[in-house]
């Protein structure tokens, strides 16, 4: 049997929770969440621990330079630096909403890369 | 002169909710007046995610989170001027929007403003509603020796930098601080390229967020030094390197723990400040502890019609609550527009004032005082607490009796506090002939 404490990200609560795991890596218990989503970001944690990625995109010929982007939903912990790679690389042209969708699927993850600003056409 | 019954100073993201709000019970002549080019205030340059799950049960991003609000306000058709600058509120107690009553009992403002298109002009409002929000605390009081050079950036400076302009300050980075600005930073700049070497924290816990740590420096194994400071910089045209040192339990560097980091940039994150010139002019009453008026459950300041919320008010961790406070302060303000009308009197009569006294750990209260026959039947009292406590409890007392208590397996300084009060309970306590309470919050280990 091991134990990890870990603290929820799931919202700014951050409940620290402790996991315990028999030899097998399974997940025996999970203690300490105020919510389900703790005991659902715990597993996910110690399996297969994913972020949601955000970061801005150059825009071409708005009111601004950079418009902000996320990925829509959460994607491998070890893809983020190839979610990176992949957003510098990019560059849009205005207008942009909230929502548009930049790239349909970001680093091979299958995820697509959203627009979370509006830029306007300059 | 135009006239308002509402005036709302700052669309950040306390302005746009207290608007909404406003409208929603009744009001109708609002007017938002912000500074910048665009609303959504600081929430514009919080790129990340981690907004929203309390309001919209979704995690959306700063810019997300503005854009419902700004969609909701537009949908109104409240008015909202942008790039203008308010200069001055005063109070004219001489005049009265409501000719038939004395003159003294509910003032006009008079808000004057600038802007490049329209020049220096005033408009009158019955009330106005503060939502400035805060600033970053400036370097200068920070006392670090050393040169002044090139390099040395706040940590919000920095994120409007990489955010907003695409430009990124530095590649070799240490952050002093380690608010929650400062550990959102140190995970941005980590995702641009730099290499973020430490985080420093003078106090021996966290000022930020439990969930900023696990995400922006566990993630990225960027180690945060607690108990530590800046004792020199290096680099006379532009930063070089950054000694830290390990501080005493009187935050003094020890000797002989020092180490040198080569390094082109530090950012700083030692805390916000609530940016009150403008309420200070008027006369508002400032909390010595929090920067932030001194208001009552309707999030009113001593200045009759004043209302304040957001982090002009006190400096908040999560925007949600952010929202829900000026939610507050905008149905106030709309109710005291239609007390004004009805030509209503306040309610004197027998007027039962409960002051919140925070004790033993608590930091301060917000709001600060409590008028019984204008409370609602649950009123949130928020708060920070000075130290870190483990397994302890939130307790309130009004006459020695408890009517309310909450345990808490972790409270820290940098995540604010809240209690829920029941009027019923406040109504059980208060004897006749007695007009004045004293209603203590405490933290107790058991
Ligand atoms: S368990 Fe629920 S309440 Fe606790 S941090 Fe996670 S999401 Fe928030």
């Amino acid at each position: 049997m091991s134990k990890r404490q870990l603290i929820c990200i799931g919202c700014p609560l951050g409940c620290q929770m402790e996991a315990e795991q028999n030899e097998d890596g399974e997940i025996v218990s999970i203690k300490g969440n105020t919510c389900p989503r703790g005991d659902a970001y715990a597993r996910k944690e110690l399996t297969c621990p994913t972020r949601i990625v955000t970061s801005t995109v150059r825009v071409e010929g708005g009111m601004r330079h950079m418009v902000s982007v996320k990925t829509k939903e959460d994607v491998p912990k070890g893809k983020i630096f190839d979610c990176m790679g992949e957003i510098r690389k990019l560059a849009v042209a205005a207008p942009i909403a909230v929502g548009d969708v930049i790239l349909p699927d970001i680093a091979g993850t299958g995820v697509a890369l959203v627009a979370t600003g509006n830029v306007d056409a300059r | 002169m135009r006239q308002y019954d509402i005036v709302i100073i700052g669309a950040g993201p306390a302005g746009l909710a207290a608007a909404v709000a406003a409208f929603d019970d009744g009001a109708r002549r609002i007017l938002i007046l912000e500074r910048d080019r665009e609303p959504g205030g600081i929430l514009n340059q919080c790129i990340h995610n981690g907004f929203g799950l309390h309001t919209f049960k979704e995690e959306l991003t700063g810019p997300e989170y503005a854009d419902r609000f700004i969609k909701q306000v537009r949908e109104r058709g409240i008015e909202c001027r942008l790039n203008t600058m308010v200069m001055d509120i005063g109070v004219d107690s001489g005049r009265d929007a409501n000719a038939t009553r004395e003159p003294s009992a509910r003032p006009m403002k008079y808000v004057t403003a600038m802007s490049r298109a329209d020049g220096m002009y005033q408009v009158a409002a019955r009330t106005v509603i503060l939502a400035m929000g805060c600033r970053e605390r400036p370097r200068g009081a920070l006392n670090i020796p050393g040169y002044r050079p090139a390099g040395i950036y706040s940590a919000g400076t920095a994120q409007r930098l990489v955010n907003m302009q695409g430009y990124l300050p530095g590649r070799r980075v240490v952050i002093l601080g380690s608010g929650d600005i400062g550990l959102i930073m140190a995970r941005r700049m980590t995702l641009e390229g730099a290499k973020v070497l430490v985080v420093a924290e003078l106090m021996p816990y966290s000022g930020g967020l439990k969930r900023n740590i696990v995400q922006c420096l566990d993630d990225y194994g960027i180690s945060l030094k607690l108990s530590h400071t800046v004792v020199d910089i290096s680099g006379k045209e532009r930063v070089e390197s950054v000694t830290l040192a390990q501080v005493d339990e009187n935050r003094r560097p020890i000797a002989g723990t020092e180490e040198t980091y080569e390094c082109d940039t530090l950012l700083l994150s030692v805390g916000l400040l609530p940016e009150n010139e403008l309420s200070a002019g008027l006369g508002v009453e400032l909390s010595p502890v929090t920067s932030g008026p001194i208001v009552n459950e309707s999030l009113e300041t001593n200045v009759g019609g004043v209302f304040a919320c957001g982090n002009v008010l006190h400096v908040h961790d999560l925007v949600d609550f952010v929202s829900e406070e000026a939610a507050l302060a905008g149905k106030n303000a709309a109710a005291y527009v239609k007390r004004m009308e009805a030509a209503e009197g306040d309610a004197k009569e027998a007027e039962i004032e409960i002051e919140i006294k925070p004790l033993s750990g608590v930091r301060y209260t917000v709001p600060s005082h409590v008028r019984l026959a204008r409370m609602q039947p649950e009123q949130v009292v928020r708060f920070r607490v000075g130290d870190v406590y483990k397994n302890c409890f939130i307790r309130a007392y009004l006459n020695g009796r408890q009517i309310a208590s909450k345990k808490r397996p972790v409270m820290a300084p940098g995540e604010m506090e809240q209690l829920k009060l029941k009027k019923e309970q406040l109504l059980e306590c208060v004897e006749p002939g007695t007009s004045s309470y004293c209603l203590e919050i405490r933290v107790e280990e058991k």
